[in-house]
């Protein structure tokens, strides 16, 4: 969806501000969202680009004015209110008040703590060979989906080289909406700075590379 | 919003969703386990052993896992060279994807609108706001993280640190020199 998440190339936001000595987490409740986050993740079957998606399809006047953690938790109640897995009368309650389906793998509890330390691997098999070569000239479509993507606006419409394969992955775009794993190729496509921004690019000598699977590209 | 948290996280255990020991652990984990500190061995190893560096620029992921790092490194991880001609950035401008177990939770900097919509644009003057400088002839190639593909820079070793050892070494890699918006300590 062309949403405000997909930032590459806005102008307007000003310099980077960093935090000297910053901790892991601001306050107490960071911790507690992102744990949450991960671990009904992993027991509900809310993957990766759900999650994504709860936090693109917050209103845009919220993505931007809230901070990192409130995104993930606005977003993960979303998530959890569609599903029906919680109401939203239970979150003012601060109580369950109504009997719901028990999670597809259960309860979340210690012994599962560690299955979720290592990331899993999103690459699948496929009987298919890629279309793309490395050295290839490519075009990113220019395709406007208002659903989940992961091919960013500033590089849609632009012709990039194929740098490198890597391999066919879970594509975000059915992933995230319930079609399955539907793995397509990826590949690394890099772009020159002036064929992004134009000739007054600010820094004209700039490459820059995003990965971007098979149905994003087109032969240019 | 600490009231909300709260609430939510107890609707959710008295529905026997979670438990909350196994969110403590999680908080720990990322509080105390899994840092910079993961990255820093990788990149003192690779400016030590030739073959490990070798091996980790060909398969990061496949590479890693020979070291034995407490948390298993996950697939798909991609490190890029810094080198004279060429200094690398890596930017999520999507969301905020980072190799979490090599470098622990981004920065809030990292997963924030200034840095996120100005790295694929304007990469040496969000450099410049991090106070770096690169020859005008060092091009700069910036890595939109935009699949499950995640990038560690190696940077270059500092001029003054021959001999030390890995240990050593590793001290002196920061966090940020290993996202692209920073260098290792020079050596003192």
């Amino acid at each position: 969806m062309n949403g405000v998440h997909d930032m590459g190339g806005m102008d307007g936001f000003g310099k980077v501000e960093v935090e000297a000595n910053e901790p892991t987490f601001h306050e107490k409740w960071e911790g507690r969202v992102m744990a949450m986050v991960r671990a009904m993740g992993a027991n509900a079957g809310l993957n990766i680009d759900m999650q994504r998606f709860s936090r693109e399809s917050l209103p845009p006047a919220v993505y931007l004015a809230s901070s990192y953690y409130r995104k993930w938790f606005l977003g993960l109640v979303s998530t959890l209110v569609d599903r029906k897995l919680v109401g939203t009368d239970e979150i003012e309650a601060g109580h369950s008040l109504h009997q719901n389906a028990p999670l597809p793998k259960g309860k979340f509890g210690l012994a599962d703590v560690q299955r979720i330390q290592t990331r899993g691997s999103f690459q699948r098999d496929v009987a298919s060979q890629p279309v793309f070569r490395i050295g290839d000239k490519v075009r990113a479509r220019n395709i406007n989906p208002t659903t989940h993507t992961r091919l960013p606006r500033y590089v849609r419409g632009h012709v990039g080289t194929v740098e490198r394969i890597n391999g066919s992955h879970v594509f975000p775009d059915s992933y995230a909406h319930g079609g399955g794993e539907n793995p397509q190729w990826l590949y690394t496509v890099v772009f020159t700075a002036c064929e992004l921004w134009g000739e007054e690019a600010p820094d004209p000598t700039a490459k820059i590379s995003v990965d971007a699977f098979e149905p994003y590209l087109e032969t240019a | 919003m600490q009231l909300r948290v709260r609430a939510l996280e107890t609707v959710l255990t008295e529905k026997g969703y979670v438990d909350p020991a196994a969110l403590d652990a999680i908080v720990e984990t990322y509080e105390t386990k899994i840092g910079p500190r993961n990255g820093a061995r990788v990149v003192a190893r690779a400016w030590t052993d030739p073959a490990f560096k070798a091996a980790l620029l060909k398969d990061a992921s496949e590479a890693i896992r020979t070291m034995g790092h407490e948390n298993r490194v996950g697939d798909h991880l991609i490190a890029v060279e810094n080198t004279p001609a060429r200094h690398n950035m890596v930017v999520c401008t999507l969301c905020s994807c980072y190799p979490w177990e090599m470098l622990g939770l981004p920065p809030v900097w990292y997963k924030a609108a200034p840095y996120r919509s100005r790295a694929v644009k304007d990469p040496r003057g969000v450099l410049a706001d991090f106070g770096m400088t690169l020859p005008k002839d060092t091009e700069i190639r910036v890595w939109d993280s935009t699949a499950e593909t995640r990038f560690l820079v190696l940077p270059m070793r500092p001029a003054g640190t021959e001999g030390w050892s890995e240990e050593r070494l590793a001290e002196i890699v920061t966090r940020d020199s290993m996202i692209g918006t920073g260098l290792p300590k020079a050596a003192s």
